[in-house]
């Protein structure tokens, strides 16, 4: 439960005494509390750090080591203090949680060691309050990455192969590791030369040479050595060809391989080659073909398999992918917006070089740029990730603590409820470990039962009730009952299922399997008794007078008949005789079988 | 530039449209002398602080002993440095101990039965003053307490009107997943018969005397009332 939840409990079980003058049943007993009463100083001593605190600063979270009897295993009657052989420093950020209530992330501390103390007495890390929340997260994320890595580096580790290993699998480990073999070593760097070779010439190719003889125009070298420049392409192609089949044939699994990123820039540096050769000398697809040429530039990105440091910023970009993502669609926003006032601003002039909306991108986006809205990014960038945590994940964190914390109570106190109903009699022998606050907490929990004389369930159990419920709403619509009756036997149309339940539980009959085909004799003796005239349901009436649930009980009684009477071991309250027998014998029955229903038949 | 009436209009109109979506970002926000002043009053609430009186006087005022005044208050100050618990503060507190249903209409029932000076918060005073009713009290003084608590307009009458806004929010608290459902009708009827048992003279409200007789002639009322003694 939440922070100081604890030290309002007796504030608002002794507020149940407003309750009492309006209960319908008797309340029940209060949990039996052994505990001393008045409070005294603990002393803790943590690997020779002592620090004193009230007990009742520790019982205020039950479910933690120091507030639980756990701390009793580590009491040390000599010294009549309880030891700990933990880090003293760690311990007074988890005592100021019990004090203040608000656990705090260390920000000097290291962010395992932090999560191993914080398991060692029992807190879950969730509750960090909101100012350490993101730090904490951020950290968190940080160090599964690092991890993540060092897993990865380890796997791709120096460990000499298992003995028997094929061809494929060394092959496999020389491309992985190079430094492995000799073999390995000379590939590696001859296909690292090449790369250089390959990316160079591209960029050599257009530089203008000086013309050949007999022409005033420079030409690009590319244009006059094209045989030299075409062989080295060649040659760099072959290679690269080489290596990515060799590759894929050692690959233990060739469809993961496929789909790796490297080896997608494989194929991307180079297709347009092989393109280019089946590619017939038709001037209107050499157009496309020469962009296709740009995709030789990717071969630079071919240099990752050989720099540590571009595999690493790879990884920094994907981990800061969405903050970019979100910068880049604010700026597309911003380039838009402005890019159309300038087309519009000046679409009456002549002369205006903003002849579309496009066209005028452009002289947005450099004056964007030259301005430095790099700066601006930057900025941006911090503010935003601040922002998007305070909006959006502590929110989500919030609402995901307070649903948790919710279903957590309501679970138990429906436990307790179940282990309540099992062993009526037997009083507190057979519960399970439940701290004092939790008996409390469910006790105040059944007087608020007893004062309205409803049950608390859970949304399963009511979604069923539900069910059943349409079932009966649906065979009463066709009568002529008012609403209020039709509703009343919706409420008595819940009681079924109950009844059945706690008859199958007290007797140990199958009755709860007789529940869907007696709901249909319900359904049908609905309809019978329903044409009863109204008279004869008013005569009834009048011998029941403390009983307001009138028509809608009489229909219902009939359809108990369906189901096994249980044995009438409850009393039967004090009604008054009916002069028919059939509905008398029913409205005993209906009476055994709904003792925590009716609020007419107890006494008020 | 040459513009036409038209584009000027529309020019100013696209500049305004994206002003707003600033706006609506939170970027841009008009400066205003009014924030200076919310801040300052915001300061100046937090610094509102309540001392009790002395733990004598309490003493003489409650049935508590020392010892427990001094836990009670330990537990108090904790929760509210200020000395002072405001009313939204205590439904929430209130609301965590049912996560069913909602409590907040009872919690500000129950905030005044507590705020015995109706000055909008309870102190430390008021708030061991009605504990020590609550669970030192003879029997009469926590009828009372609870005639206080369901008389609303505290002017010595319990009208059907008070008693069924009691009942409704207590029905509130059981939450929407109950055994059976509660009807609508349900808190009117339990309004009905509270009445038929209270109020002897008929007359439509129910008065401090008839609240606390009948209660004295039920016994499981007179029973009950012993439950939360040993609670602190």
């Amino acid at each position: 439960m939440a922070a100081g939840v604890a030290t309002w409990l007796p504030f608002a079980r002794a507020a149940a005494v407003g309750w009492l003058p309006l209960a319908k049943k008797t309340m029940p007993k209060p949990p039996v509390d052994n505990t001393s009463r008045s409070d005294e100083i603990l002393y803790v001593n943590v690997s020779g750090v002592r620090f004193q605190t009230w007990k009742n600063t520790l019982d205020r979270y039950p479910d933690t080591l120091l507030g639980s009897s756990e701390k009793e295993f580590f009491y040390n009657e000599d010294t009549q203090e309880y030891f700990f052989d933990r880090d003293p420093e760690m311990f007074r950020h988890i005592l100021n949680f019990y004090r203040t209530g608000k656990l705090h992330y260390p920000r000097h501390e290291c962010i395992q060691a932090f999560d191993e103390e914080l398991a060692f007495y029992g807190i879950v890390p969730e509750i960090i309050g909101d100012c350490c929340m993101e730090e904490y997260r951020d950290r968190k994320k940080e160090n599964q990455e690092r991890l993540a890595e060092d897993t990865e580096a380890n796997e791709a580790s120096d460990a000499p192969l298992p003995p028997h290993s094929t061809s494929r699998e060394r092959l496999w480990r020389a491309f992985e590791n190079p430094h492995t073999s000799t073999m390995a070593l000379v590939f590696y760097y001859v296909t690292g030369f090449f790369i250089a070779v390959s990316v160079i010439a591209n960029v050599v190719e257009t530089v203008p040479c000086r013309p050949p003889k007999g022409s005033v125009k420079d030409l690009p070298c590319g244009e006059k050595y094209q045989l030299a420049f075409f062989c080295m392409d060649t040659a760099c192609v072959l290679i690269f060809t080489f290596e990515y089949l060799m590759r894929l044939f050692a690959a233990p699994s060739r469809c993961k391989f496929m789909r790796s990123v490297m080896s997608v820039i494989d194929v991307v540096a180079i297709m347009p080659y092989y393109i280019g050769l089946v590619m017939p000398e038709n001037e209107d697809v050499s157009g496309a073909f020469v962009t296709l040429r740009v995709f030789r530039v990717f071969r630079i990105f071919k240099f990752s398999r050989h720099s540590q440091g571009l595999r690493i910023l790879g990884y920094t970009l994907k981990s800061c992918a969405s903050e970019l993502g979100f910068l880049l669609f604010s700026l597309t926003m911003a380039i838009i917006i402005f890019a159309t006032v300038m087309f519009y601003a000046e679409k009456g002039t002549k002369g205006s070089t903003f002849t579309s909306i496009p066209a005028s991108f452009w002289y947005t986006i450099v004056t964007m740029t030259t301005l430095g809205l790099v700066k601006l990014d930057s900025v941006l960038q911090k503010h935003w990730s601040q922002v998007y945590h305070q909006n959006f994940i502590r929110l989500k964190v919030r609402l995901a603590r307070i649903r948790m914390a919710k279903k957590g109570t309501t679970n138990a106190f429906l436990q307790y409820k179940e282990d309540r109903d099992r062993d009526s009699d037997s009083t507190a022998l057979c519960v399970k470990n439940r701290s004092a606050f939790e008996h409390q907490h469910h006790h105040l929990l059944h007087c608020l039962e007893k004062t309205t004389n409803h049950e608390f369930t859970d949304e399963m159990n009511y979604s069923e009730l539900c069910m059943t419920e349409s079932v009966g709403f649906r065979t009463s619509r066709s009568t002529s009952l008012s609403s209020q009756q039709g509703a009343q036997n919706n409420s008595t149309g819940c009681c079924p299922r109950r009844a059945r339940r706690r008859a199958a539980m007290r007797l140990a009959n199958s009755t709860v399997s007789v529940s869907r085909g007696s709901v249909q004799e319900l359904d049908t003796l609905h309809i019978k008794t329903t044409s009863i005239p109204p008279q004869t349901r008013s005569s009834l009436n009048a011998q029941a007078d403390d009983l307001k649930l009138n028509c809608g009980e009489q229909d219902f009684t009939a359809a108990i008949i369906s189901i096994p009477t249980p044995p009438a071991n409850t009393p039967d309250e004090s009604l008054p005789p009916s002069p028919a027998p059939i509905p008398g014998i029913l409205r005993n029955t209906r009476a055994t079988a709904y003792t925590h229903d009716t609020v007419k038949i107890s006494s008020l | 530039m040459g513009l036409d009436g038209m584009e000027v209009i529309a020019i100013i109109v696209v500049i305004g449209l994206f002003i707003v979506v600033l706006k609506q970002f939170g970027i841009w926000e008009p400066l205003s002398l009014e924030d200076d002043d919310s801040t300052d009053s915001d300061l100046e609430l937090s610094m509102v602080r309540h001392q009790p009186e002395g733990l004598e006087q309490l003493q003489a005022q409650t049935q508590f002993t020392r010892k427990e005044l001094q836990s009670l208050y330990r537990g108090f100050k904790n929760e509210c440095p200020s000395g002072l618990v405001d009313e939204e503060t205590f439904k929430t507190i209130y609301s965590q101990f049912f996560p069913q249903g909602d409590a907040t209409t009872y919690a500000h029932f129950l905030f005044n039965a507590f705020d015995m000076d109706r000055n909008g918060s309870i102190r430390f005073e008021d708030f061991v003053i009605g504990l020590s009713v609550l669970l030192r009290g003879s029997v009469t003084e926590k009828l009372r307490w609870a005639f206080n608590l369901y008389d609303i307009n505290k002017d010595g009458y319990i009208t059907k009107e008070e008693m069924l806004a009691i009942i409704t929010s207590i029905y509130d608290m059981m939450g929407r997943y109950t055994l059976p459902s509660v009807r609508d009708d349900s808190p009117f009827e339990h309004v009905e018969k509270f009445f038929q048992k209270m109020d002897r003279n008929r007359d439509g409200v129910v008065t401090i005397d008839e609240f606390i007789e009948t209660c004295q002639k039920d016994e499981n009322i007179m029973a009950s009332m012993q439950l939360f003694e040993n609670v602190i």
